[in-house]
């Protein structure tokens, strides 16, 4: 058996077929969920993929929130399923409190696309346990709006929990607090992310790396042995 | 305020119409009294005047594009050519790809960030008009002095305009060009590429055909954005209460346009599509007259059914507006149903508007009454055609004569590594990541190669490894000193590109940018322009398939140097194939591939050094240029070399300095015999290319040079940490880094 890990559309999102794709490459079952729809298809898992989802009017991440597919994936969420949301699936995870905090513009004001190295701070949460802790990758990162921001209060929470889960190496690309890239909920089954790793899981195209690879199969393997 | 109909057109054939503010010239507005057998209406008078103008008709141009036409090498991979949306050829494996160049010039230097935006909508949409899922988008952009305070206002505004709409659609960025020259200083150059994918039998075409079949608008209302001449002839004529002129320069959406992609296609899939259009320049009238022209020649629309966002529009404005992100559709009514569900599952309002007619009219009614009533053929393609005069320049001698090979060269070794420097420095020759980084490059995830790479290569199939090549290219300085010759360079250039990276170079979309048609000098610059490409693209056996004219790139006297845009498609079997430009491999031996002669006319060298334009441009060898592919493509497919990097301005010195850097290794340089240091680094010959052949591959990569008769020499290793030239100077390969990538960030950051 293999898992079925699902990948919403909202309108807007850019990178649902590439993050189908490195689902496919890491042997699993790619299940489009379409945002109008509460129905998540019994899938074992979620993945939010990047975008402008609704052309991050307002604020991104904002209005998708509020789709009928966010109302069962944050029920759900919450029940324990794993859920991954990558840069604008981030944003859409941090709308919905799954995860604390927020993204603002980038300090420097202009949209960043380059190969950017990060340390996996956790390898306990449910998409990096084929990482180990304080192993370095580097996938591409894409955005405007990437400055992860938080409260001190909630950042030394954070890091007390373990719950940094992404950390920016060798220059903070846009001015997170801490060089955080990417953090997980308590229970280690939600994570979100900037940078993308579905578009490092091939060697042919993209950055030529496959470092994003893990997090596909971190949770397959999770999936299938569970 | 009267309507103008029909009929009170025919009743009052005196009433004076504002046929000068529209733009047309007496004798073309004769023309259309002439046609309708009557004064038109101020709604026909605005189609004919946006319709009939240069940009929509090709008037001053047309004379000249026929030879690409008529000079069509035999080439069997043409499915679609010049006249549609845009030029579709076949790459094999079923597969199709449509591609094209398209300018948007003029707004980008009136409202750089939603002028830069609308030209990345408008070509993404002619791609989505032929049946096909957008993969890609190029940007070849000519900006003035990068020191002059205007460009630090333009460029980044440019810049910031692509990204933020090409980003938000979904297609990777991966190529272009970023040249700067005081000739574009008020006419910046912003031409924006797109490229498509689709099977054969998807090809859609821009027709209506079939008497009942339903026309659709869908995607955005209509607004007063974009409204050109219609502006003038709604508030100065008709209604003097008006408010002032509507802005000319149109606003972007790119969510809007995601959505219509995805609806487009869905609606393809499902095969519900029997014509399609976009609304681009000229908006709804250029829609519904080509439409109906291409088929079967009637067709009826009711104007007031169209969604609108300012309910205070006039007909006129109506039919003239460019708000972006609309498309037309001709669907059998049986379908009309279906369509509209895919539409209003994608949240895209979508109208039937009208309906093909089996008469030869094409009529458009408001409020009951009947505004337009015209052969749509009179429209869109039996505009004016000039024959405009042209002769050759009184200066163009004198500016050959000004010989560049005569200018004071370095002195000593010293001085030569000081020039490499500076070149490699230069705003010209300078890394563009700073512009690049700025747009995403990764997503769909067949990226194979982008930028900084000769030429950008995207995958379209997964299982088989089947990709396309793209490369842009232009040099207006060379054909500013000969402009047949320039138009063949650039040509020579893009497809030298494609095939360095390994692909086959196939077809050809071009724009063409150029100074006023009136200014006899222009004419004859343009007249060459064209000849040359026509002749080198009949040579090299790859066809035109479509492209742009932009003329009217001029302030006042000053036009900008002559400035056509050469894209070379290409198609690679297997990307696993291709051949990227960095040197990875230390002691990999690098040789040059084809002859160096002292060629500094319009070099990079000339400008850097001595801020000179004059000469001659590098000759051109058509031949040889082919040459020089078929061992590219063959070296890539048998792995018998593992970077390769064309020679272009900036010589060799450049393209080894940027193999350098991309690869992170240094490399030892040998000055060939019968050279020397200054012109082995710095001289532009044509039909060059620099390889990195690893040792095992040296015999037999040599050999097959040596029998197809390529000139080929050895030049060096890659090797260390520094670019060494071997009894010249050693340049560390930091210092080299900190001069090639310190500047545009420097500038514009």
């Amino acid at each position: 058996m293999t898992a079925r890990i699902g990948v919403v559309t909202f309108p807007g999102t850019l990178d649902d077929r590439d993050t189908q794709r490195a689902v496919r490459v890491a042997g699993a079952e790619a299940v489009p969920l379409w945002h109008k729809d509460k129905d998540l298809k019994q899938v074992d898992a979620v993945v939010l993929p990047g975008g402008f989802s609704y052309g991050d009017y307002l604020r991104a991440g904002a209005i998708s929130r509020f789709s009928p597919v966010m109302e069962s994936v944050i029920e759900q969420a919450k029940a324990g399923m794993p859920v991954l949301g990558i840069c604008n699936g981030f944003q859409v995870l941090t709308e919905t409190h799954l995860l604390p905090g927020a993204m603002l513009r980038n300090n420097h004001l202009h949209f960043i696309c380059r190969e950017q190295k990060l340390r996996v701070e956790s390898d306990r949460t449910a998409w990096t346990a084929d990482y180990t802790a304080g192993q370095e990758i580097s996938i591409p990162l894409k955005n405007i709006d990437g400055q992860y921001t938080a409260d001190e209060r909630t950042l030394d929470m954070l890091e007390a929990e373990g719950r940094v889960a992404f950390r920016y190496l060798d220059g903070n690309p846009n001015g997170s607090l801490r060089d955080i890239a990417g953090i997980t909920n308590e229970a280690g089954n939600v994570v979100g992310l900037m940078p993308h790793p579905e578009h490092a899981v091939e060697p042919l195209v993209g950055t030529g790396r496959t470092d994003g690879l893990g997090f596909f199969t971190s949770i397959l393997k999770k999936l299938v042995t569970a | 305020m009267t309507l103008d109909t029909v009929k009170h057109a025919a009743e009052t054939p005196d009433v004076k119409l504002p046929w000068a503010e529209l733009g047309l010239k007496e004798d073309e507005y004769e023309r259309v009294r002439e046609i309708l057998g009557r004064r038109p209406t101020g709604a026909e008078l605005a189609m004919y005047s946006v319709m009939w103008s240069e940009h929509c008709s090709y008037k001053s141009s047309k004379v000249h594009l026929r030879q690409f036409g008529e000079k069509v090498p035999a080439n069997d991979a043409m499915l679609v050519g010049i006249g549609e949306n845009a030029g579709v050829v076949d790459v094999g494996q079923g597969y199709a790809v449509t591609f094209k160049v398209e300018s948007h010039n003029h707004p980008s230097y009136v409202e750089p960030y939603q002028g830069a935006a609308t030209g990345v909508g408008g070509i993404v949409r002619d791609i989505i008009a032929m049946g096909a899922r957008p993969v890609a988008v190029v940007d070849p952009l000519r900006m003035g002095d990068a020191h002059h305070p205007d460009t630090k206002r333009v460029l980044p505004g440019v810049v910031a305009g692509i990204g933020g709409y090409g980003n938000c659609l979904g297609l990777p960025n991966i190529g272009g060009e970023l040249v700067f020259d005081a000739c574009y200083q008020g006419n910046p150059l912003v031409n924006a590429g797109a490229i498509g994918v689709m099977r054969h039998e998807d090809i859609h075409l821009a027709k209506a055909s079939g008497p009942g079949n339903k026309v659709i608008l869908y995607g955005a209302r209509t607004g007063g954005d974009g409204i050109g001449g219609a502006s003038i002839l709604a508030s100065e004529t008709f209604d003097d209460t008006k408010p002032s002129k509507r802005p000319a320069v149109q606003v972007g959406d790119p969510f809007q346009e995601k959505l219509l992609i995805e609806c487009t296609l869905e609606a393809f899939a499902e095969k519900l599509v029997v014509g399609i259009q976009d609304l681009g320049a000229a908006g709804l009238s250029c829609a519904t007259s080509e439409l109906a022209s291409n088929g079967s020649g009637g067709m009826r629309v009711e104007l007031d059914d169209v969604p609108l966002r300012d309910s205070t529009l006039t007909p006129e404005e109506i039919l003239m507006s460019e708000s972006q992100e609309r498309m037309c559709a001709v669907v059998e009514p049986g379908k009309v149903g279906r369509f509209l569900e895919i539409c209003e599952k994608w949240d895209v309002i979508a109208t039937v508007v009208g309906e093909v007619t089996d008469g030869d009219r094409l009529e458009i009614f408001w409020h009951g009454e009947k505004i337009v009533d015209v052969d749509p053929r009179t429209v869109a393609h039996d505009g004016p055609v000039y024959e405009r005069p042209y002769a050759r320049p009184q200066w163009q001698d004198a500016l050959q004569a000004d010989d560049a090979n005569k200018l004071a060269r370095p002195a000593d070794a010293d001085e030569l590594r000081e020039q490499v420097l500076k070149l490699v420095a230069a705003p010209n020759q300078a890394a563009k990541s700073w512009v690049t980084d700025q747009y995403d490059r990764f997503v769909q995830g067949n990226t194979v190669l982008a930028q900084p790479e000769d030429s950008g290569m995207i995958r379209i199939n997964e299982e088989t490894g089947l990709g396309v090549a793209i490369a842009t290219d232009g040099n207006g300085r060379y054909a500013k000193l000969d402009p047949y010759k320039g138009a063949q360079l650039a040509l020579a250039e893009s497809y030298r590109n494609v095939a360095a990276s390994g692909a086959k170079p196939l077809a050809v979309s071009d724009c063409l940018n150029f100074g006023s048609p009136e200014d006899p000098d222009v004419m004859w610059q343009f007249a060459e322009a064209v000849r040359g490409l026509a002749d080198g693209c009949l040579e090299l056996g790859t066809p035109v398939t479509g492209g742009n004219v932009s003329l009217y790139n001029q302030t006042g006297e000053a036009a900008i140097h002559p400035t056509p845009v050469v894209a070379v498609l290409g198609v690679i079997d297997d990307v696993a194939r291709r051949t990227p430009i960095a040197f990875k491999e230390e002691g990999q031996l690098l040789y040059l591939l084809g002859e160096t002669r002292e060629e500094f006319g319009g070099s990079a060298w000339s400008q850097v050094v001595h801020d000179h334009l004059g000469g001659l441009p590098p000759e051109v060898d058509l031949g040889r240029e082919k040459l020089l592919a078929e061992i590219l493509i063959s070296a890539s497919r048998d792995g018998m070399i593992d970077a390769a990097h064309d020679l272009s301005d900036g010589g060799l010195v450049q393209a080894v300095a940027e193999s350098c850097l991309r690869g992170g290794l240094g490399a030892r340089l040998i000055v060939p015999d019968g050279l020397d240091a200054f012109t082995f680094l710095f001289s532009e010959s044509a039909g060059r290319a620099v390889v990195a052949v690893p040792r095992s591959e040296e015999l037999r990569f040599t050999d097959m040079c040596g029998a197809r008769g390529l000139p080929v020499t050895r030049i060096g290793v890659v090797d260390g940490d520094a670019i060494e030239v071997q009894g010249a100077f050693t340049l560390p390969l930091s210092e080299v880094r900190e001069a090639h990538e310190g500047t545009i960030p420097g500038l514009f950051a």
